[in-house]
């Protein structure tokens, strides 16, 4: 067990080594933050994704706290019945965590996880996103960005539509709170967990970007840079949107997309005037983010 | 108290009684009637519980495998494409060994859209790991729900109740309902060997490498094969406590009979005057209900059919390219007696197409005058211009 290592961590560790995520998973950082945030009182439902091999197999988990693996297109469901038993248990404290990928928030997963924030269930809805799926082996999603090599968008075939956003989709549900997060941000990621772990009562959704050294075709090391890297180019902006409607923004990014693209080896065929229009993109999204939370673009 | 009832709310009625915690559905017809009484006792107070409206039947499978595995009694009920829908969740729950109790009202599956009623959509399922029952009347339906809660609880598995569209679920019969305190006795308070505890962290439906997960299906294996007798010990003390039994068989003049006709579900309401018509005329003829499709009650298939001559299975359902189900399951339960009856398979009533009194006596005279079946299935009652139409 390791101890705590900074000052920001306010539990043990609840993730133990010896889990089976690659070195460098950035899905792996997130979860010990999210732990960190949320604590013991705290059962995660982790669907068909990188997670569920990560977690270890029987007889062995990663994790100190309960897990309920389910079936990939089920997280928001199955979070939703775990809640209604442990309400009819009289345990409103413990907090209910779906745990799910991109491939089980954006695609598979939607329809179940939209039905369970419309109904506004007592659960926090996470996506670590690593854009594609990469447990089966990096395969586009509709949470890969424009411009990306998958190997179901590979050669000139790269990605040419960009990604879904999902923040945007949540908040029009009008969720109590939804947040952007980084692992390269802990604070921030720490705070938004344990603000969405105080909101109890509704339904709460963490889209994180979590690194993929595998899929993203980096090196390990580079992990935390990368994901740094995506907020300071407002690839992947940090934000916070209450009740669907009030935008607040968490920090503004000055450098360009180029930085953060070409560290990656999945944007490696781009040519100049493809970061452009990619920078473009960014320009767009940001703008209007910008609009959302009130303030004008510059 | 006897109540006049329509065989869906005996479905309500007995979930009630059992005090479910929690339950998911998603309409379909015929089953929505189920759901909506339930809907109304927990909105009353009339039922403690937590009624979550899910967006679809995949998802009301995942809510009930997720309220299960939190430890709460959980229903939920659907019908056809719905069923076909949760067809994933279905092996899940069975695998993650959960106490869910399903009704399940029969009604066939599209193209063309037919809401009436037809077995295929679960017997379709009969490779998931849910022990199934198939009621006659409303009576055995309210009686059987009550006993699935204990027979999935006892062996954890979970249990589908199954009723054929409208000829049971949407007819209204006279119902007994038991009082409550009498069905408290006979289905105390869960106690779940599976129940999710921050106090006691494990991780359920994990990984599991080839080196264990064989042995984690020959363990549901193992329970399905105490199913038969530990559905005949609840329905022991079901039937001290509310003075009836239905049994996961029922056999009507099988021991001298000649030829033995083999119905499920509400057909068997109809057989039982037919097969009682031929006796007062002389006819040598018996019928066998079966109730409990899985497990598969091979040794009471074996001792009440194996001494006929011949055996006419009626199957409201089909596999197509191998025809009726009941029939292949009961040719081959039968298939290492030193003597067996031949078995005739009939198709017939698919999609809701009435099952009379004719029909059925059409299967007998037929069954009666040839002296060995044919390899493929017999279809009753086609009409041919239709057939012909649409040939290819």
């Amino acid at each position: 067990m390791h101890s705590r290592n900074s000052g920001i961590l306010k539990y043990k560790d609840l993730m133990n080594p010896g889990h089976l995520g690659c070195p460098g998973c950035g899905a792996t950082i997130a979860m010990k933050f999210a732990l960190q945030a949320l604590g013991e009182k705290t059962m995660v439902v982790i669907p068909a994704c990188c997670w569920g091999v990560i977690a270890g197999p029987y007889p062995q988990s990663a994790l100190e706290v309960p897990i309920l693996h389910t079936a990939f297109a089920t997280a928001g469901a199955a979070a939703s019945g775990l809640r209604a038993a442990l309400d009819m248990r009289g345990d409103t404290e413990t907090t209910v965590l779906s745990w799910a990928g991109d491939g089980g928030t954006f695609d598979i997963g939607f329809q179940s996880l939209s039905g369970a924030v419309e109904r506004n269930e007592d659960c926090i809805f996470v996506c670590y996103d690593n854009e594609a799926y990469m447990n089966t082996g990096v395969q586009r999603s509709s949470a890969t960005p424009y411009g990306t090599r998958t190997t179901t968008t590979p050669a000139e075939k790269w990605k040419k539509t960009g990604k879904k956003n999902i923040v945007e989709v949540l908040a029009a549900h009008r969720i109590p709170y939804a947040a952007t997060a980084s692992i390269g941000y802990p604070e921030d990621m720490i705070r938004k967990f344990g603000k969405a772990g105080k909101l109890k009562g509704g339904a709460r959704f963490i889209h994180v970007l979590a690194t993929c050294p595998t899929g993203w075709r980096i090196g390990s090391e580079m992990s935390v840079k990368i994901a740094r890297l995506a907020v300071l180019t407002n690839a992947f902006p940090l934000y916070e949107v209450k009740d669907g409607t009030n935008y607040t923004l968490n920090f503004k990014g000055d450098r360009k997309v180029k930085e953060y693209l070409t560290h990656q080896g999945r944007f490696n065929h781009l040519t100049d005037s493809d970061i452009d229009q990619i920078q473009k993109m960014v320009d767009g999204e940001w703008d209007l983010l910008l609009r959302k939370a009130g303030m004008k673009a510059p | 108290m006897k109540k006049v009832l329509e065989g869906s709310h005996a479905v309500s009625e007995a979930a009630r009684l059992a005090r479910v915690q929690v339950i998911a559905a998603y309409p379909i017809t015929p089953q929505t009637h189920i759901v909506e009484a339930l809907s109304e006792y927990c909105s009353d107070g009339t039922l403690d519980a937590r009624f979550i409206n899910v967006e679809s039947e995949h998802s009301a499978m995942a809510a009930v495998i997720g309220a299960a595995s939190g430890g709460a009694r959980a229903f939920t009920a659907s019908s056809s494409h719905g069923l076909a829908y949760m067809h994933e969740l279905l092996h899940w729950a069975s695998a993650a060994r959960l106490p869910i109790v399903m009704a399940e009202v029969n009604r066939a599956l599209g193209p063309g859209w037919n809401i009436w009623t037809d077995q295929t959509d679960s017997l379709a399922q009969r490779d998931t790991g849910w022990i199934q029952l198939y009621c006659e009347d409303g009576q055995e339906v309210l009686d059987t729900t009550l006993q699935a809660f204990r027979l999935a609880e006892e062996l954890n598995l979970p249990v589908m109740v199954i009723l054929d569209a409208f000829y049971l679920s949407h007819t209204f019969e006279p119902i007994d309902i038991p009082e409550q305190q009498l069905v408290d006795g006979f289905l105390p308070r869960p106690a779940p060997r599976i129940k999710m505890d921050t106090a006691a962290p494990c991780a359920l439906n994990q990984l599991v490498t080839p080196a264990a997960y064989m042995e984690m299906r020959y363990n549901t294996q193992l329970a399905m094969e105490t199913a038969q007798d530990c559905l005949g010990k609840i329905e022991t003390e079901f039937a001290a406590a509310f003075n009836r039994t239905h049994g996961p068989v029922e056999a009507i003049r099988c021991r001298d009979a000649d030829i033995i006709m083999v119905t499920t579900g509400t057909v068997t309401g109809t057989c039982r005057q037919v097969v009682a018509d031929l006796r007062s005329r002389g006819e040598k003829v018996g019928l066998f209900k079966i109730k409990l499709f899985r497990p598969f009650p091979k040794n009471l298939i074996c001792r009440h059919l194996g001494a006929a001559n011949k055996v006419a299975v009626i199957d409201r359902n089909v596999s197509f390219g191998a025809g009726g189900i009941f029939a292949q399951e009961i040719q081959a339960a039968l298939c290492n007696l030193d003597t067996r009856p031949r078995v005739f398979s009939y198709v017939v009533g698919l999609g809701g197409r009435d099952i009379t009194p004719n029909t059925l006596i059409e299967i007998y005279n037929e069954t009666k005058r040839k002296t060995t079946p044919g390899q493929e299935s017999v279809w009753i009652g086609l009409n041919r211009e239709i057939v012909e139409t649409w040939r290819n």
